[in-house]
């Protein structure tokens, strides 16, 4: 961890260290555990381990097994229990393991967190974030490598996160965990270990979406691992004068319409990128959302490069899944070579 | 363990007449088309009514399932809310659960027994003597989370109660096809606290077992999982057509003796109340009645702008653009 700190041109001073995503999230839980003492994480191998992953080391030995704890194997009690910790006033950070370990929870995330605040008239709130290491990519065995997004994002009540690099993850999951709202925050484990430069005394802004690379041809729509293949195909597509903008969704619910929009409305070509499957995916709601607002100015419609319709391939699979830097190219030829009939 | 105070238990009277009358006009009300549909808690009445009498209202926290009226009678929840969840006005009910130390009404048995546990850590974690009383039936029993939420209570020795109202149905299916080894309560020796079997149409003897588990938890004992044994002795909703799957002779042979006349019996045999007071409160029921029916069929419709209202702290873009469209929609 190198950390620098250098003065701004406004003169102020600000802390800019090299992290990786997986640090950087244990750094955001460090932080909030420190701002709030309400604040509880917990779940399965968090405490003593620090989580399978790494991301929750050495919280418990810092903050104490009081308010970083390992729980039972048993996701809906894990849930449960988050519910319950909301009642008595707690601001619960749980965590299911894996991404396809969020289905046994399915019930109390979809029955109980999400429709507390609404059912009981404001009453009780559920400021809950559920973190998820999420999607594919680490050869991980099955039901290790799912993308739940849609899931999620459909249910009312629910907000639904998910970052693509060490800053956003950092202040993602502070604005999540300090969210008033149930927040299901979706790690992409794939990029746990890529570092990059986090100001952490500087956010640039938490909510909605994010331009990340300006470009006037087309816009790329995507989120968490995806966000780094569209990058990459928008160097190699700069090469042949393409100029692609790329958008980071950040959040999957509420989606930012507005910057989408913004942004393919001047484009006038969009596509969106997800490993999910595609069928009832985030990427048919962003096109839809595309299509009723902006139909008579786009120039070619709408483009889906996603996973197919088979569930999470095993390791050997697994590239043929998830869209490659090629499949994005391929995608973003076609809305570029759209003609009228 | 104190015993109830002539007064105490003249209101734990007044409460089980109320509990009854009200859930026998609620299945007349539906029939009249008064309310959509209703949960009948006849035969609970003595465990529901004897439980809440163990609980202080001041710490303590129900976590109830969707059968729980005479709970909630005994509790002090505001009754009129309560019944928003079956007349249709709210999902969950529309009184106070903070303020009720009544959490929203369940529909899905089995998940309220995860949110106890959650509760009770918070009362440990605070250092507080709260104790959470989590309503589970004998069909509840088979779900995932009750097993889940009892091995939690039992892992961390938390201050939870689990009530289990056993009235020997889960809708159609009986007991001996819900229940594989006969013993709801023998079950809780898997999870390392104890297990009680009781007659629950014994008013006095619920609260007094749900009393003794109260205080073991509010000393740091652990859980207790109480199966109080009863009979549901109407449908499970009004919907439901108990002569499918039972007949009326079963009934009388299985349901044993009302637990409502059970305690008016002993009550007047222990002179706790006379002929009078039991004339009293019946008339003092039937205007209370009165009153709620009143009150159900003059239920102003919801305003439709509440739809949107709770679903997040704050209304999202989307959600305020569809208030806007359904505001136009309405008009036009």
């Amino acid at each position: 961890m190198t950390a620098t700190m250098r003065a701004d041109s406004d003169g102020t001073s600000r802390t800019t260290q090299t992290l990786s995503v997986q640090q950087a999230l244990n750094r955001a839980l460090a932080d909030e555990l420190e701002a709030d003492p309400r604040m509880l994480v917990f779940g399965e191998d968090v405490g003593v381990l620090g989580g399978v992953f790494r991301v929750t080391d050495g919280l418990q030995a810092r903050f104490g097994a009081v308010r970083v704890f390992d729980t039972p194997l048993a996701e809906s009690a894990i849930l449960g229990t988050a519910v319950g910790l909301a009642i008595a006033g707690f601001r619960p950070v749980p965590e299911v393991q894996f991404d396809g370990f969020a289905y046994p929870a399915f019930d109390q995330i979809v029955s109980q967190v999400a429709r507390y605040r609404y059912r009981s008239r404001g009453r009780l709130p559920m400021p809950i974030t559920l973190r998820v290491p999420s999607y594919g990519g680490i050869r991980a065995p099955e039901l290790h490598g799912e993308s739940t997004e849609a899931f999620w994002a459909h249910v009312a009540g629910l907000k639904v996160v998910s970052p693509s690099n060490a800053h956003e993850a950092y202040h993602l999951l502070r604005a999540s965990i300090q969210d008033p709202d149930p927040v299901i925050f979706l790690e992409p484990k794939s990029r746990y270990w890529q570092k990059s430069e986090v100001d952490l005394a500087r956010s640039g802004g938490v909510r909605g979406a994010r331009i990340v690379r300006p470009g006037t041809h087309l816009s790329i729509l995507s989120w968490g691992a995806m966000v780094d293949r569209a990058l990459r195909a928008a160097d190699i597509a700069a090469e042949d004068g393409v100029e692609t903008e790329v958008v980071d969704l950040r959040w999957l619910s509420p989606i930012d319409t507005a910057t989408i929009a913004e942004s393919v409305g001047r484009t006038r070509r969009a596509v969106v990128v997800h490993e999910a499957a595609r069928t009832a995916g985030l990427g048919a709601e962003v096109s839809a959302r595309i299509t009723e607002r902006l139909f008579d100015r786009l120039r070619a419609p709408v483009q889906r490069v996603t996973g197919y319709d088979v569930p999470t391939p095993s390791g050997a699979l697994e590239d043929e899944q998830i869209p490659s830097v090629h499949r994005i190219l391929l995608g973003m030829q076609r809305v570029l070579e759209y003609r009228r009939g | 363990m104190p015993e109830p105070t002539r007064e105490q238990e003249r209101e734990l009277y007044t409460c089980v007449i109320r509990a009854r009358a009200l859930d026998v006009e609620l299945v007349r009300w539906h029939r009249q088309g008064i309310i959509p549909g209703f949960p009948p808690s006849i035969g609970h009445e003595a465990t529901q009514v004897g439980a809440a009498a163990a609980l202080d209202r001041t710490r303590d926290f129900v976590f109830p399932m969707y059968r729980e009226l005479g709970l909630a009678l005994a509790m002090g929840v505001d009754i009129l809310g309560y019944l928003g969840n079956h007349n249709g006005d709210w999902n969950g009910g529309s009184f106070d659960p903070v303020a009720s130390r009544f959490t929203p009404i369940q529909s899905v048995v089995g998940s309220n027994g995860p949110h106890a546990v959650g509760w009770a850590l918070g009362q440990k974690i605070d250092g507080r003597d709260g104790v959470a009383l989590a309503c589970i039936g004998d069909g509840g029993t088979s779900q995932g989370d009750t097993h889940e939420a009892m091995n939690f209570a039992g892992v961390w020795k938390l201050p939870v109660v689990f009530l289990v109202s056993n009235n020997q149905w889960a809708i159609s299916v009986p007991l001996a096809e819900q229940v594989a080894g006969g013993s709801i309560a023998a079950r809780a020796a898997g999870y390392g606290f104890p297990g009680v079997a009781i007659d629950g149409n014994d008013l006095l003897a619920v609260r007094a077992a749900v009393m003794d588990a109260v205080e073991r938890a509010r000393r740091g004992e652990g859980p207790t999982l109480i199966e109080s044994r009863i009979y549901r002795r109407g449908p499970h909703a009004t919907s439901d057509d108990p002569g499918r799957y039972r007949t009326l002779e079963d009934e009388r042979r299985d349901a044993g003796e009302d637990p409502v006349i059970r305690y008016r019996r002993s009550a007047l045999e222990r002179d706790i109340i006379d002929e009078s007071f039991v004339a009293e409160v019946d008339s003092e029921a039937a205007v209370w009645l009165e009153g709620i029916r009143s009150y159900l069929t003059t239920l102003p419709p919801r305003g439709g702008e509440t739809l949107f209202e709770n679903v997040y702290a704050e209304l999202t873009d989307d959600l305020v653009e569809q208030r806007d469209a359904w505001a136009q929609d309405a008009r036009a």
